[in-house]
């Protein structure tokens, strides 16, 4: 993993340390090729990302994070399963192979009929498990509905989304299942709904990781599960083709900070169950939007300067964090992290003809 | 190598001495209040370290620019006026720390140790009871997730699960992957405390450090144990989702730190050869060539 190579020449320890490191390489790497199957204007490469993994040896983690909130990890996005009388709601299905362990997961935490599924947004290993998941489930549903359609209306729960994820979704190449879209869509900014007596509210966050992704907040429970509005385990992948812009990702990742209150001392409260990576609480949110909006600040103020692109990588803008977020394998590199900041940065900011001498310290603002 | 020997031969020998008086029982009694002493590296821990000043410390490239682009101005963000110090950190600042054991009602078996820190009122649980360190996906906090065991007379403890910190409070940042190892021993009321943070992403080498803690043989006013933050805007035009950030290479206090303590700029940049005692020589060979310059005169 060519990513995690120092700017330095390590010594003895670092050799060391580099190796303790690995794991946490190999796991980008899951995640990268995870993510990928979403990756492009052609939506679902799914058949070629699944060929790539081995899914028999994937294992639902999973982590109880408030009240009847949790959070699975297996592979591709993680899954936020909420249960109550009323039945289940599920965030995101991962990828298809594994929504048998998937559901098997879902099972020992309620045998009440999965009701919802809700797409955070269009990628594939958030959607993979879309068709299985809603076909183990039930709708509820009466009157005209059921007279008009029949048996069908109610045979399968309902999947959530916004509406720009399945406007994307239904160009998809080779088409997905109808059964696997997300038909039941939002256009407006917010969506609230009332689900085993929990407040759930799903903000669109526009122009960020892809142009419809949505945060859901569990009121009560107080938990905000993100989607890749938010990862602890790479730098924010920036799907332009689908939307995507860095100024509306940071604008998301504040938008979070705003929604999650924590303790006197900035740790737990309310607990955010990112795309990819560990439970986190605001402080994580913090660390990541500071890190996020610092390497958009710089790169910003270069172009301003009227640098080229290899004059901006050549200062290293994300040197500090790249042992941390940064590959250079994967399809989300940190070269293309630098270059979609740079193309947005130029267009929003036209280099000066004439420069002033910029002053040292810089603000986001 | 041998530069990571030394380390580790530096950490023995650290042990070795402070745990030379210790009593014999299995189980040290290690409850009670605990009071810091702060001659060790005072300049850093109480009136606060300077800016640019990374001397002594194993750093990487990454943790320099890090550091390099840090502007206090960020902890006045009321989103980050209430962040902790982590376990590593805060055992340096002015805390008093009240140590105490649970057991087990039925078998007396020591379940924890649990520490508290004055500072940021926080709460350390160092499981005595063999169990597990949570996994990958469990959530990290200030204190971080901490198991303890006796070897002999000294404490153990390891901890993982760390939130990111600091390594040193001017902007030296320590991940949130790092690993934290501390060593634990008695000699009478004074309570030595060694530690090694092993940083995969900022750290070149591990960083070890010590701390002294005096018994205090009573308790102190209620009122001390406490901290209390409530997060305020600071700043009238500050707007959110500011992030104040020098821009690397662009520090604005720039020379300052060498010219006032007459150092050179490959000295404060930090690093593992800084913390080595051949370095002396190379500061020396410095020195020689750069004599501090006379002060000016003053001015009647």
């Amino acid at each position: 993993m060519g990513g995690k190579e120092p700017a330095a020449s390590p010594g003895a320890g670092e050799e060391v340390m580099r190796t303790r490191f690995n794991p946490r390489v190999l796991r980008i790497a899951a995640v990268a090729a995870a993510v990928a199957i979403g990756a492009g204007g052609a939506v679902v490469s799914r058949a070629a990302a699944q060929q790539n993994q081995n899914f028999d040896a994937v294992e639902m983690d999973v982590q109880r994070v408030s009240g009847n909130v949790y959070m699975v990890v297996g592979a591709g996005g993680n899954t936020t399963v909420f249960t109550g009388p009323e039945g289940v709601m599920v965030v995101d299905t991962q990828f298809a192979p594994l929504s048998d362990k998937l559901l098997a997961a879902i099972r020992k935490l309620s045998d009440q009929p999965i009701r919802w599924v809700v797409n955070t947004h269009m990628h594939g290993d958030h959607i993979g498990g879309n068709e299985a998941v809603a076909k183990a489930g039930r709708t509820r549903a009466g009157g005209n509905v059921v007279g008009d359609i029949g048996q069908a209306a109610t045979a399968t729960a309902r999947i959530i989304a916004h509406e720009n994820a399945l406007n994307r979704l239904v160009k998809a190449n080779p088409p997905l299942p109808s059964a696997a879209l997300p038909t039941d869509t939002f256009f407006t900014e917010r969506r609230d709904m009332l689900f085993n007596g929990e407040a759930i509210q799903m903000f669109h966050e526009p122009a960020a990781h892809t142009d419809g992704d949505i945060l859901v907040h569990f009121r009560h429970a107080d938990v905000v599960a993100t989607g890749d509005l938010f990862t602890t385990v790479m730098y924010p992948f920036i799907d332009e083709a689908n939307g995507g812009t860095i100024d509306g990702y940071i604008k998301a990742l504040n938008n979070i900070i705003a929604i999650t209150v924590p303790s006197n001392v900035n740790e737990g409260g309310t607990m955010v169950i990112p795309g990819h990576g560990r439970l986190s609480d605001e402080q994580d949110v913090i660390e990541y939007r500071d890190m996020v909006t610092i390497v958009r600040d710089r790169i910003r103020e270069y172009v301003k300067r009227g640098m080229t692109l290899d004059q901006v990588k050549a200062k290293k803008p994300t040197l500090d964090f790249d042992r941390r977020y940064g590959t250079d394998e994967g399809f989300w590199t940190t070269s293309m992290f630098i270059e979609v900041i740079y193309k947005q940065m130029l267009a929003a900011n036209p280099p000066a003809k004439t420069t002033k001498p910029a002053a040292a310290r810089k603000g986001s603002k | 190598m041998r530069r990571a020997g030394l380390c580790a031969a530096a950490l023995v020998v650290a042990v070795a001495l402070t745990a030379g008086a210790a009593p014999a029982a299995a189980q040290v009694e290690l409850s009670g209040v605990w009071q810091p002493r702060y001659h060790e590296d005072f300049p850093e821990r109480i009136p606060g370290p300077e800016l640019r000043d990374y001397l002594g410390l194993p750093i990487n490239d990454a943790a320099r620019q890090f550091a390099e682009s840090w502007d206090p101005s960020r902890i006045t963000l009321p989103e980050e006026q209430c962040r902790v110090h982590v376990a590593p950190y805060i055992l340096r600042g002015p805390t008093n720390l009240r140590v105490w054991v649970e057991k087990d009602p039925k078998t007396q078996d020591v379940i924890a140790i649990k520490m508290y820190s004055s500072t940021y009122e926080q709460t350390r649980t160092i499981w005595m009871d063999g169990r597990p360190h949570p996994g990958p996906n469990a959530p990290h906090t200030w204190m971080g997730f901490s198991t303890g065991r006796w070897d002999g007379d000294m404490l153990i403890v390891d901890t993982t699960h760390l939130k990111q910190g600091w390594i040193r409070r001017n902007g030296i940042p320590m991940s949130d992957q790092a690993a934290y190892t501390e060593y634990i021993v008695l000699n009478g009321d004074m309570l030595s405390h060694i530690s090694v943070v092993v940083d995969p992403v900022f750290l070149a080498e591990p960083l070890v450090k010590s701390e002294e803690f005096i018994r205090s043989p009573r308790d102190l006013p209620a009122q001390t144990w406490l901290w209390v933050c409530e997060a305020v805007q600071e700043i009238a035009t500050q707007t959110e989702g500011d992030v104040p950030a020098y821009l690397p290479g662009e520090h604005p206090f720039k020379g300052e730190f060498e010219t006032k303590h007459h150092v050179p700029e490959f000295a404060i940049r930090g690093g593992p050869e800084t913390m080595y005692p051949d370095f002396q020589a190379r500061l020396r060979e410095w020195a020689a060539k750069n004599p501090r310059p006379a002060p000016a005169p003053e001015k009647k």
